[in-house]
Parts: structure tokens; C-alpha cells; sequence
């Protein structure tokens, strides 16, 4: 074996030896007769990085939406963490451990980043929204406990001079840092990234890739992202899955999928 | 907790046993960590250094073992100096933002055994280099994070390392007592620290200061400006320039004041007012950055409040320099001026964290009278030394009152200053270093044997005693007719106005004096803002024919200053250009502390100055920029040179007369 070919098997076998936290059988989704997602299965493993992939309108965005309940699939089959989904919204998939990032930044952009990320722990509050209203009371403790996991993800994430700056005066850059902030609030089990990096340049990038790769590692925060910047994706994930039309038409550690003939017909396109 | 006896006031670990003593229960050192100050009293910091001191030597650290620190300034950090320093070794701090040759450079100069560092970016930039340097043993890091995978063998976490020497400390009950008798040998004549110079010329130089020369020198500052155990600071200059060791390691030390360290780099402006500190350093262009952001600011205030605003600056420029200095105000002026610290002083200076600053110093770069003007009119104590690495910062200061935006002072007590015949600054002082590492012939070319060291800068004094600097002396040069050429006294006129950021000139030995300009993105952005230009990106903002206008009203202005000064007249600026990029450490235009290497810059822009002089009026130019993790790039532009009028002396004193 080539050492090229030993480090591919070791990454195949780490991804098997992982337990699948997220699995998804036979989905399909449609809008009218417009077949958005058309039966696709793969799964999400603990504690992995998975991103999917595929030119535009391959159906990568609208699979996220399944995942985060937004979209109802008419067909298939949703496991996640052993339990198979029924019907589902994007509030029930926040409290099962699944939080997001959007592709088209989406901050409260009047608010302060602290209060957009505090807006993240709002699931979390326990105490009625009566005690909320008040100063004094159980909330106030409630609240500074919120307030202390608040400023490790703004550590963690090193957007301490922004604190107190209304988001919608950032640059995008750190506006995305925000929202990556914000869905770390909530402390998912499974994140999910809509193009963190598009719009982005070459250092902003480097420092999301170390965000991501960050997160991964020392919260242990599984991952599944859509990224269309090909560099990023070969070096962030541990697998890949490639839509096309709303197909699946390859899964594998990466550099399988890049070798897949398919795949790169999709990307460069066929002649005639 | 027991503080051992007294045992002398001779090294900074020795006092820090007196300040544990004296002041057991004084904040020494407060980071802002998670949102919130964390303090540190003297007692705690005690405690915290002779447990990592313990850790290290349990590493091996030994006497006279070199100890690289690098990183931003935190309380952690500026414990490791103590911390070997008991040991016997020597600390060596290294600029945080260099790329990892200049470390490694630095580190294997110095013969460097441990290294603490900051964070994964420095253990990383030391793991790169780890070929170059076989003496390197242990990394020690501050920050966990995204270390988790590394090799531990010869990395070791911070806590890690005072868990250990905290244990041995438990489980030994004589070492304690061993440790302080070690920290007793230090004497006064040991180097302390070695410093390397940023350097504008060729590789960073090692100065070695002894723990005499930052004691007498910081000793005699504390009672200069009567510092003591009540001050506040905030560090937040780069830990390996001798200010910041100076007012955040030694001076903290002798006068037992407090240092406060911001969350990071961005967050300055905004721990500074929050802590609001009694006593503080900046350079010229911090000040300067934060009055064009005030006035960029005063653009979008209220008409009411712009009203107020002018006036009453207006107003403190007619008397609040008087009632600073002290001199005979009438009382009607006074009340005036009460009103307008109430209305306008008061919150500008709180904005800016000047609320309780008792003194203020500004050094290493000239000053722009109009903005030293500014601060000190509304009440800021602000005052300007003359200092460098080789004397332990102090040479000569402006004492209270006796103040002038030209002049850096009168020398420091015990401090000697002579001008030489070539009209170079020298002195002599307790303070002046010891020499430096392994380099003996500099050090004799800059000490001669008697103690007197060469500045290398060009000043003179002026009747009222006070030391006046024109250049770095090695500069000043002449134009092929003759006339002087002093090309910083020159670019610092042109850096006074808010749209230029740097400026390099050059013509020694040429016909005439041209000008590189650097914009600043800040002034003249808001600028483009206000007056509906659309850019991209710095280049183009650079290139912009409006931005052109505007830079050339400014030259021609420091051309009319200049015909105005008999000696300088002959130097006015012919032609300039606007540069396409922005000088920058990374490429090594700047030096680390902002300070600009004229001969690289020359070279490396060698056709842009080569079209100054046949007379072309562009030229398009490609350069290569270095990115903060080494990798390398290109950028292109085609640069316009406009040609300038230059005044006749006798003209101007027309025109002056005429005015009258």
C-alpha cells in the first residue's frame, strides 16, 4: 500500500469506528412538482465534521432545512440520536441539540452582539417570562449564569472589542463570527453551517476555518456544513456528501470524493 | 500565607517580597478576563511567582538560563520575569506580532533554553522554527486552546508547570526558605533583561540592562513625577520594548503600583476607560489616532452639540495650556473654563479614559504641536521624554510646567547630556546599559570607554536648557547644493496632518527633496465617505486624484513652513507621490514599534525614486507583500508623481510682513 492509500484506509476506519448521531433514509422532498431533494440517505456521525457539497441548486440548503425541521419531507426517514422523527419544527429541532448558521447572515442587527448571543440562550431560560420581566427575582441569577457561558463563546470565538457594538455596524466577517457565536449559545449537539464562508476573504477564512476546526475539537460539537470553497471543505471535513439535482451522487472522506469521476463531471461539466 | 522577612531592595524579585510585605492586600496587577476584571494583590502575585519559579526549576531552569517570553501583555507574563529572575536567569521578551524567522532569530541569539508563550500561535511559530533552534528544551503556554493534540513532551501548560513547583513546595517544607536564599544572591549589578532593539537598520540588537540600570533610572522617574503604590497603568504597548517594561514591569515594581491589562489588542480604548488609569504612555500616533477619531466623530454630532464643542475648544486653547502650567488665570477665565470642562473637557477626557491621569508621556516619534496642543488644553498633564532601549528609557523629561511642543526637556537626575561635535546627543547615566549580548564591537562603537553613549541622534540645546532632536544623526544629509537635509524633521511635519499616516523623504545627495506619502484609511475614508467617493481598497483610495489634491495642499503648506526656517529652507519638497500600500512590519518597511526603516523602504521602492529624478510623472511599479503567516503576494499599481512649487526664504518673509 502507497502511504497515501494507508492514510485513506485509517480515515475510512475512523469514520466507521464513530457512532452515527444523525441518519437520514430515503428523503425526499418536493415543492409542487419541483423535486427539491429526491431519496437521499447518508448519516452524521459523533464528533465528526460533515460537509455537503454540490454546484448551485443541487438541493444543499433545503437539505439543512429538512435536518433543521423547517422543511417537512414528504418521504424518508429521520434518526436523530436513536429516535426516529415524526413531524417536526425548527423550535423542536433547537431543543433536541440542532442549531444553525444562515447563508444570508440572519442577526438581530439592532442589537448588540452580547444581546444577540444572549438572544441564543433564550431557549435555555428556565424562569417565566414574569421573573424576566423583573430586575430582582430567580431570573437575575439565571441570567448571569447565561451571561458567563455567554462570554466563554465570546472568548472562545475572540470578539471581546465587539461586545457591545450593534451587529448591523460589522463587517460581514464578524457578523458571521457572530452567528457562529450565537448557535454555539444554544450548546448543540449538532451545528449547522450554511456557507460560513462565503463572502469572504483569504484571512477571514484561515480564522473561520480555526473556528470551526476549534469548535470541533474542544467543545466536541458535530458538524455539518455547506461550503461551496472546495480548499476548505477537503481540509475541514472528515466526509463529504455530494448532491447534484437533488441526487446524492457520491459520499466518502475526501479524497475519494474528489478522485469520484461523477463528481467531477458535476463540478467541471460533460460534453455532449 | 507567611511573607518572609525583608531581604534587600537590590533585584525586582527582592522587591516584590517588600511589596508583598508592605502592600500584602494592593491590587499589583488586574486583567480583564470573560467580561470582568480579575485582580491580583501584591501577596497573590507573590505567591503565584514562586510557585511557576519553583515549576520552572523543576524543569531545570537554572542560573544564568535565557527565558523568551512572547505574547500580549498579561499578568501571567510579567511574572515569568520575576519568576526567573529568582532563579538567576535572564528573561528575554519577544515582540508577539514578529513572523517566526524574527523569533527564531532572536531566540537563537540569545541562546534561549525555555520559552512561555501566549497561545497556540506562538507555539506554533516556535514549533516551525524548532530546526533552527537545537537549544530550545521547554514550551510553556498560557492559553489551552487548540493544543490539545501536540506533543506534551516539551510543552507544558502554564498551570502545569506552578502545579508542580506548588506540589514540591508542599511536600518540601525546607525549599521555600532554599528559594528566598537563592532570590537573596541577586545582586545589583546582574543583567535583569536583555532587550532586543526592533532595530532600523540590519538584525535586532541584544541590550543588556542590569538590574542597577532600571532601578536607579526607574527610581529617579517615580520621584520625578511622584509616583507611588496609588498609580493605576494599563499595559497594552508590546511587552519587548523597553517602555512597556519599564512602566509595567520595573516601575510597577519600585513604586508598587497597578497594572492593568486589557482583553486584547482591540479592546484598549475601552478597558482604558473603564479603568481610567493615573499614569500613561502612548506614542504620538496613538494620540493622534484618537483625536481624528473624535473629530471623525464630531462630524456626525448633533448641531448643538458641535456648537458647544468649537467654542469651547476654542476656548482651551486660549487658556487651558495657562491654568495647567500654573501661571496667573483671572478668575472670570477660570469659571469659563469650568463650564467647558464640565460641558465638553470632562466627557472627552472621560471617552478617552483621561478622566484620572495625573501625568502623561508621549516619546519615540515627534509630536504634532497642534494635537500636543489639544490634549493638553483640555487638561491633560501631557508631557514628552526623550528616551531609548540603551538607557533604560529616561534621558531627559519635561517637568511639570515647564513644557514645549519642540523640546523633550532636561536631562533626568543623574543623567549627563553633551552634544558631540558632529552634533550627535550623548550621555551618561547609571541607567546606560551594559552592553550588548554577544556583540562587543557595537557595543563599543555605541559606549565609549569613559560611559558615554551615542544616541545616534541629532539634537541641540536651546537657551532654556531644554534638548531639542531634529534626527536620527546618521540621516541628516545634504542636497547637492548644499542646503540641509533632515528628512524626519521634514516627514514629521507632513505626519501632523490627519490624512497623512507616514511619509518617507529622500535626497541626500541628490538634487532636490521628493516625498513617498502614506494615506491614513481612516481620515481620509471618512473623508471619501462625506464627499460620495466610492473605493475599493487602499490603492485606489490612494490613487484617487481628489486624495492627490488634498496630499498636495499639504506638502505644499510644510513647503511654505520650511521656507520659513533659514536652516531647513533649502530642503522643501520638489516632488511626491502617494504609495500604493501601506508601510507594513510584515514586509519589514516598518520596524516593529512604527518606526520606518529608511534605507529597506529606499530599496525597495528604488524605481519609484529613481522616476523622482528623470522626471517622470508615473510609473508603474509591481511589490511583494508578505501575509502574517509568511506566504507571499504581489500587488501592482501605476503611481502618479506631481511636482510641487517651492518658496524663496525671502518671499515667505514677504508674505510674512505683509500679514502684519
Amino acid at each position: 500500500m502507497t502511504v497515501m492509500e494507508q492514510t485513506l484506509e485509517e480515515a475510512k476506519k475512523k469514520a466507521e469506528e464513530r457512532e452515527v448521531l444523525l441518519d437520514l433514509e430515503n428523503v425526499s422532498l418536493s415543492f409542487g412538482g419541483v423535486k427539491a431533494i429526491t431519496n437521499i440517505s447518508f448519516n452524521v456521525k459523533k464528533g465528526e465534521i460533515r460537509a455537503i457539497i454540490g454546484p448551485n441548486g443541487a438541493g444543499k440548503t433545503s437539505m439543512l432545512n429538512v435536518i433543521n425541521g423547517f422543511y417537512q419531507p414528504q418521504e424518508g426517514v429521520i434518526t436523530f440520536n436513536g429516535k426516529k422523527r415524526k413531524s417536526m419544527k425548527p423550535h423542536l429541532a433547537v431543543d433536541q441539540g440542532i442549531a444553525r448558521t444562515f447563508q444570508n447572515v440572519a442577526l438581530f442587527k439592532g442589537m448588540s452582539t452580547l444581546d444577540n448571543i444572549m438572544a441564543g440562550r433564550a431557549t435555555r431560560m428556565k424562569q417565566s417570562m414574569f421573573w424576566q420581566m423583573l430586575y430582582w427575582g430567580p431570573a437575575r441569577q439565571e441570567e448571569i449564569e447565561h451571561r458567563k457561558k455567554v462570554e466563554e463563546i465570546i472568548d472562545f470565538l475572540e470578539i471581546q472589542h465587539i461586545r457591545r457594538t450593534p451587529v448591523g455596524t460589522l463587517p460581514y466577517g464578524l457578523q458571521k463570527r457572530v452567528e457562529l457565536a450565537r448557535a454555539l449559545a444554544m450548546e448543540p449537539e449538532l451545528l449547522l453551517l450554511d456557507e460560513p464562508m462565503a463572502g469572504m476573504n483569504l484571512e477571514e477564512k484561515e480564522d473561520m476555518s480555526r473556528f470551526i476546526l476549534d469548535v470541533n475539537d474542544q467543545l466536541g460539537t458535530t458538524i455539518a456544513l455547506i461550503e461551496h470553497d472546495m480548499g476548505v471543505v477537503m481540509d475541514l471535513s472528515d466526509r463529504v456528501v455530494v448532491l447534484d439535482y437533488g441526487r446524492k451522487i457520491a459520499d466518502g472522506v475526501p479524497e475519494e470524493v474528489q478522485s469520484n469521476q461523477e463528481v467531477i463531471d458535476a463540478y467541471l461539466g460533460l460534453s455532449h | 500565607m507567611q511573607v518572609p522577612p525583608s531581604v534587600g531592595m537590590d533585584t525586582f524579585p527582592q522587591l516584590l517580597i517588600r511589596n508583598a510585605r508592605d502592600w500584602g492586600e494592593r491590587p499589583a496587577y488586574r486583567e480583564k478576563d470573560l467580561g470582568i476584571w480579575q485582580s491580583w494583590t501584591w501577596l497573590q502575585v507573590f505567591e503565584e511567582v514562586r510557585k511557576l519559579s519553583l515549576g520552572l526549576k523543576s524543569l531545570g531552569c537554572k542560573e544564568g538560563d535565557k527565558v523568551a517570553v512572547v505574547g500580549a501583555n498579561r499578568p501571567h507574563l510579567y511574572w515569568v520575569f520575576a519568576a526567573v529572575q529568582a532563579l538567576g536567569g535572564v528573561p528575554v521578551p519577544v515582540y508577539a506580532d514578529s513572523v517566526a524567522e524574527e523569533i527564531a532569530y532572536v531566540l537563537g541569539h540569545a541562546d534561549v533554553r525555555f520559552a512561555v508563550v501566549e497561545d497556540q500561535e506562538q507555539v506554533d511559530k516556535l514549533l516551525d522554527m524548532s530546526e533552527k533552534l537545537p537549544n530550545l528544551e521547554h514550551i510553556i503556554y498560557e492559553e489551552a486552546k487548540g493544543l490539545r493534540d501536540y506533543d506534551p513532551t516539551y510543552l507544558h501548560s502554564y498551570l502545569s508547570v506552578q502545579e508542580a513547583g506548588q506540589a514540591l513546595l508542599d511536600n518540601d517544607e525546607k525549599l521555600d526558605g532554599e528559594w528566598i536564599e537563592g532570590l537573596k544572591k541577586g545582586k545589583r549589578e546582574d543583567v535583569a533583561v536583555i532587550l532586543y532593539t526592533s532595530g532600523t537598520t540590519g538584525r535586532p540588537k541584544g541590550v543588556m540592562l542590569t538590574f542597577n540600570n532600571l532601578l536607579v533610572s526607574v527610581q529617579n522617574a517615580n520621584k520625578f513625577d511622584k509616583l507611588d503604590e496609588n498609580a493605576d497603568t494599563v499595559a497594552y504597548l508590546p511587552m519587548a520594548w523597553v517602555g512597556d517594561h519599564v512602566f509595567s514591569y520595573a516601575q510597577c515594581f519600585t513604586a508598587g503600583y497597578c497594572v492593568n491589562c486589557p482583553e486584547g489588542p482591540e479592546t484598549v480604548s475601552i478597558d482604558r476607560k473603564e479603568i481610567a488609569p493615573t499614569y500613561m504612555f502612548a506614542p504620538p500616533r496613538v494620540f493622534e489616532g484618537m483625536l481624528t477619531h473624535i473629530m471623525v466623530r464630531m462630524e456626525d454630532a448633533g448641531k448643538m452639540k458641535k456648537v458647544l464643542f468649537d467654542y469651547f475648544l476654542g476656548y482651551a486653547n486660549q487658556v487651558g495650556e495657562r491654568i495647567l502650567n500654573g501661571e496667573k488665570v483671572s478668575l472670570f477665565e477660570r469659571v469659563k473654563y469650568a463650564v467647558g470642562e464640565f460641558c465638553v473637557y470632562g466627557p472627552l477626557k472621560n471617552e478617552m479614559g483621561f478622566s484620572r491621569v495625573r501625568v502623561a508621556y508621549t516619546a519615540g516619534e515627534a509630536i504634532g504641536p497642534e494635537i500636543f496642543k489639544f490634549y493638553r488644553s483640555i487638561g491633560l498633564n501631557l508631557k514628552q521624554l526623550y528616551g531609548q532601549t540603551e538607557s533604560s528609557v529616561f534621558i531627559t523629561s519635561q517637568p511639570d510646567g515647564q513644557i514645549h511642543a519642540d523640546t523633550v526637556g532636561l536631562p533626568m537626575e543623574d543623567v549627563e547630556v553633551k552634544i558631540a561635535e558632529s552634533g550627535e546627543v550623548m550621555y551618561r547615566s547609571p541607567g546606560a546599559f551594559l552592553g550588548y549580548y554577544k556583540n562587543d564591537e557595537a557595543t563599543k562603537d555605541t559606549k565609549t570607554e569613559d560611559g558615554w553613549v551615542h544616541t545616534g541622534d541629532a539634537g541641540m540645546f536651546l537657551e532654556n536648557g531644554h534638548l531639542k532632536i531634529i534626527d536620527r544623526a546618521k540621516d541628516v544629509g545634504k542636497l547637492n547644493d548644499g542646503s540641509m537635509f533632515a528628512p524626519k524633521y521634514i516627514e514629521n511635519k507632513l505626519k501632523f496632518f490627519p490624512n497623512i499616516k507616514e511619509a518617507v523623504t529622500f535626497g541626500n545627495e541628490k538634487d532636490y527633496a521628493c516625498a513617498f506619502v502614506n494615506i491614513d484609511l481612516i481620515a481620509v475614508g471618512n473623508w471619501a465617505e462625506r464627499n460620495n467617493i466610492a473605493y475599493a481598497s487602499y490603492q485606489e483610495l490612494a490613487a484617487h486624484p481628489e486624495v492627490y489634491k488634498t496630499i498636495q495642499s499639504h506638502v505644499d503648506q510644510v513647503n511654505k513652513d520650511l521656507a520659513a526656517e533659514p536652516m531647513m529652507a533649502g530642503a522643501q519638497i520638489k516632488r511626491f507621490l502617494v504609495l500604493h500600500k501601506e508601510l507594513d512590519p510584515d514586509d519589514g518597511e516598518l520596524t516593529r514599534t512604527q518606526k520606518v526603516r529608511r534605507n529597506f523602504v529606499a530599496d525597495r521602492y528604488a524605481p519609484l525614486i529613481e522616476a523622482f529624478y528623470t522626471g517622470e510623472t508615473s510609473k508603474h511599479v509591481v511589490t511583494e507583500v508578505t501575509f502574517e503567516d509568511g506566504r507571499q503576494g504581489t500587488i501592482e499599481a501605476t503611481v502618479e508623481i506631481r511636482d510641487m512649487d517651492t518658496y524663496s526664504t525671502k518671499s515667505m518673509s514677504a508674505i510674512g510682513e505683509a500679514a502684519e
